[in-house]
């Protein structure tokens, strides 16, 4: 892009190019804040996300000679005495330094039940003299546990030792390793699958459930006269303002066994037994398409209140059935509200975890449950990354789906 | 134009540096945090206001849910808000081996008002870790409601899990914890040997095989604060809770529930200091002024047994029955080596199971 500056003198070009110059600045300056908010909301966390899942740095840092060691390891028997020493001499480096436990807990993932053997064999050799340790060589290790001279333990180890490992998405994905180091289907439990499917079908619920309440709600309030809809706007504005703990609390007032709906249906006499409907997936659907529907209700409410009513008189005056005036007339043009609202109602829907923790029960829960588990409980950081990128991975590829098949030009909030 | 968006990145840097200068400056408060409710109104009561009101320091007192990640994220980060933590044992084991927790010199600890020392007044439990002083002694019990819960009272473990006998939805807590060496001891397994028998496959096994037996009629909970709720709009007829929760809903609300001490799981809060805490000294003053034998006496607030021999002699006598260490010789002491251990194995595989 080189414009010929034709009849201009250098001089000039020079203040036109520093004039140039100085705007481009400014306006710079102008989309800075915004910029470093996006860096800073969105893609450092996210990509702190995305490395934490595969970065496991804790045995290199912990016990780097060991781990250089273990590399020459045939991942048979036992490893060689002097391999044992090290560790033997870095364990009890942590054990002074109180360290242990980060050790402890990071192998007990693999090995359940390192965290008593690692600790407790950091205790006894706390104070055991350093040069007393080197002369009685790997035998001060097997003599606090039988346990140290296992295979299983050493492979646990050595596997772990590895900086850069996909460990916590084979987790995530209910499969492991095998002690030679395949992939296979995991043993002790599977649930991570199961669970971002129940989370994504519960998800469409909602979002359908959404659409079937929400699209009739917003055709009333977008052709009803300004005075009623003014009032039915608020009506719908109302409880989108309320602390939504607070919708769900009363939720658990309806639904609990002697709520009001269970006591209604009894004093009726519709049922004799009280219903189980607090904690189940019912009580989560419900809960949250309550809480959901105004994200619908809004995006539709904008969008058809700029389709030309003419529209639809026309296809109506040509002949066209009512139903079928709606359907090819109307409906297309509704599309890109509808579109906007499902999209916000189901990705909101994907994360939410706090009302399934209330309301949800053991069959109402969803992936991010486990995701705020393993943040706050197990700690485990890494689990939780990789389980939050899979999250975000399956989005960006319904997202993608979404584009190809509506086309996200066509996505309208307002 | 120029001038105004200078004045408006200035005044934004200036804004910032003096946030971040005066987080840094100011000298925080000793802040103590604990589990909120009753039993933080007790410890409130009896141990932060009156060392606030003798020291003249200012305290601040905050809440948590338990665990370990929110001390995890401020030692890792270095960034240190909290500085005294009142910690279940069944965490204290991990956190105190991560290095998160400072080493409490048992020396700090004055003697009982009758004169004992320290070391023999104590009792000998609440000192075995060396990251904390125990504070309290709590029982994690089952509890029925009179008007609920039929004709036949259940008066065991095993009634507990004998839903021809007892009728109705049982209310647990939504973890293995507890629940697994329920399930065994009300198996019929012996309580020295629950523990090896569920580091085992077999006995995991065997553990969720019990729990099967009553798996449609559980309803799980997520908050110790549910489990009273639970019990009195009548979403469950038993449920499992901390003694303290029930013996407050008795003794304070006049709720009918009962509380059955068999196969009591007996488990222990400590005070402990975060690693790095800025308020080191003044948080080893606090622990110190608040584990005398009178501040301990208020846990009987919430009828939880205070650590210390000469608390538990001045201890209201009405209250007396209703402490975990009244009934000692019906249950046993969760073993928190093993759920540090197997916490997060058996986790896994009891969210497996429940979602079965």
């Amino acid at each position: 892009m080189h414009q010929n500056p034709g009849g201009l003198s250098a001089a000039e070009i020079h203040t036109e190019r520093k004039e140039q110059q100085r705007r481009r600045r400014n306006s710079l300056l102008l989309v800075v804040p915004i910029l470093l908010f996006l860096f800073f909301a969105f893609v450092a966390p996210i990509s702190s996300m995305l490395h934490r899942s595969i970065y496991n740095p804790t045995l290199v840092e912990l016990i780097p000679d060991t781990v250089n060691a273990l590399s020459n390891w045939d991942r048979t028997g036992t490893p060689k005495p002097e391999t044992l020493l090290t560790f033997s001499i870095e364990l009890q480096q942590l054990a002074k330094k109180r360290e242990s436990g980060r050790l402890a807990s990071a192998v007990n993932r693999s090995y359940p039940g390192a965290t008593s053997l690692i600790n407790a064999t950091a205790r006894k050799l706390r104070n055991v003299d350093p040069n007393q340790l080197a002369q009685t060589g790997h035998l001060a290790l097997l003599d606090t546990d039988p346990r140290w001279s296992e295979t299983k333990l050493w492979q646990a180890i050595d596997r772990l030792g590895a900086k850069y490992r996909i460990d916590n998405y084979l987790t995530a994905l209910d499969l492991e390793r095998d002690a030679q180091g395949n992939i296979q289907k995991r043993q002790s439990s599977n649930i991570y699958i199961d669970l971002y499917s129940k989370t994504l079908s519960m998800s469409l619920i909602i979002t359908l459930l959404c659409i079937a309440l929400g699209y009739p709600v917003a055709y009333c309030l977008a052709h009803a006269p300004a005075r009623v809809a003014g009032v039915l706007l608020v009506m719908v504005l109302l409880p989108f303002w309320t602390s939504f703990l607070v919708r769900t609390t009363a939720w658990i007032a309806l639904l609990q066994t002697n709520g009001v709906i269970n006591s209604l249906l009894q004093s009726v006499g519709i049922i004799d037994q009280p219903l189980e409907l607090l904690y189940t997936s019912l009580a989560t659907i419900l809960a949250m398409t309550h809480i959901l529907l105004p994200f619908m209700i809004l995006p539709l409410y904008s969008v058809m209140k700029g389709i030309d009513p003419s529209h639809v008189k026309a296809a109506l005056s040509l002949g066209s059935p009512p139903f079928s005036a709606f359907v090819r007339v109307y409906l297309p043009q509704t599309v890109p509200g509808l579109s906007a609202g499902s999209l916000l109602v189901f990705i909101t829907a994907v994360g939410y975890y706090i009302i399934p923790a209330l309301v949800g029960g053991t069959d109402g829960q969803m992936i991010s449950n486990i995701i705020a588990y393993h943040m706050q409980q197990s700690n485990n950081w890494g689990l939780a990354s990789a389980l939050g990128s899979l999250l975000l991975a399956v989005i960006v590829i319904l997202y993608w789906l979404y584009d190809r098949l509506v086309g996200a030009s066509n996505l309208k909030l307002s | 134009m120029n001038r105004t968006l200078k004045t408006l990145l200035g005044t934004t840097v200036l804004a910032g540096l003096v946030i971040a200068g005066q987080a840094h400056a100011q000298e925080r408060p000793l802040t103590v945090v604990s589990f909120g409710g009753a039993y933080g109104a007790a410890q409130k009561k009896h141990q932060v206001d009156p060392y606030a009101a003798e020291t003249g320091k200012k305290v601040v007192m905050e809440s948590y849910a338990g665990g370990v990640a929110e001390m995890t994220a401020q030692v890792q980060s270095g960034n240190i808000q909290w500085d005294v933590v009142d910690i279940e044992s069944i965490d204290l084991e991990r956190a105190c081996a991560e290095g998160l927790l400072e080493v409490i010199p048992r020396d700090i600890l004055l003697p009982g008002d009758d004169g004992t020392p320290a070391k023999e007044d104590f009792f000998p439990v609440t000192l075995e870790n060396e990251c904390g002083i125990g504070v309290m002694l709590w029982g994690n019990i089952f509890a029925y409601n009179n008007e609920t819960v039929g004709n036949v009272k259940p008066t065991t473990l095993e009634d507990f899990f004998n839903v021809e006998k007892i009728p109705g939805k049982r209310a647990l807590r939504k973890r293995p914890q507890v629940n697994m060496e329920w399930a065994l001891l009300a198996d019929g397994v012996a309580p020295e040997k629950v523990y090896d028998l569920l580091a085992t496959p077999e006995g995991q096994a065997r553990a969720f095989a019990k729990l099967d037996t009553i798996k449609d009629h559980v309803v799980w909970y997520d908050s110790w604060s549910q489990a009273p709720q639970l019990l009195n709009d009548g979403g469950a007829v038993m449920v499992q809770s901390a003694n303290g929760r029930i013996y407050n809903a008795i003794a304070d609300e006049n709720r009918p529930f009962t509380i059955v001490w068999d196969n009591t799981l007996f488990d222990m809060d400590v005070w402990s200091i975060l690693k790095g805490s800025p308020n080191k000294e003044q948080a080893l003053e606090f622990i110190a002024f608040t584990t005398r034998t009178k501040p301990l006496v208020g846990f009987q607030d919430v009828a939880y047994g205070p650590a210390r021999k000469s608390s538990q002699a001045l201890v209201d006598p009405d209250v007396l029955p209703h402490l975990p260490s009244s009934h000692l010789d019906k249950g046993m002491k969760a073993n928190n080596v093993f759920w540090a251990d197997y916490g997060e194995s058996l986790t896994e595989k009891f969210n497996e199971w429940l979602l079965k």
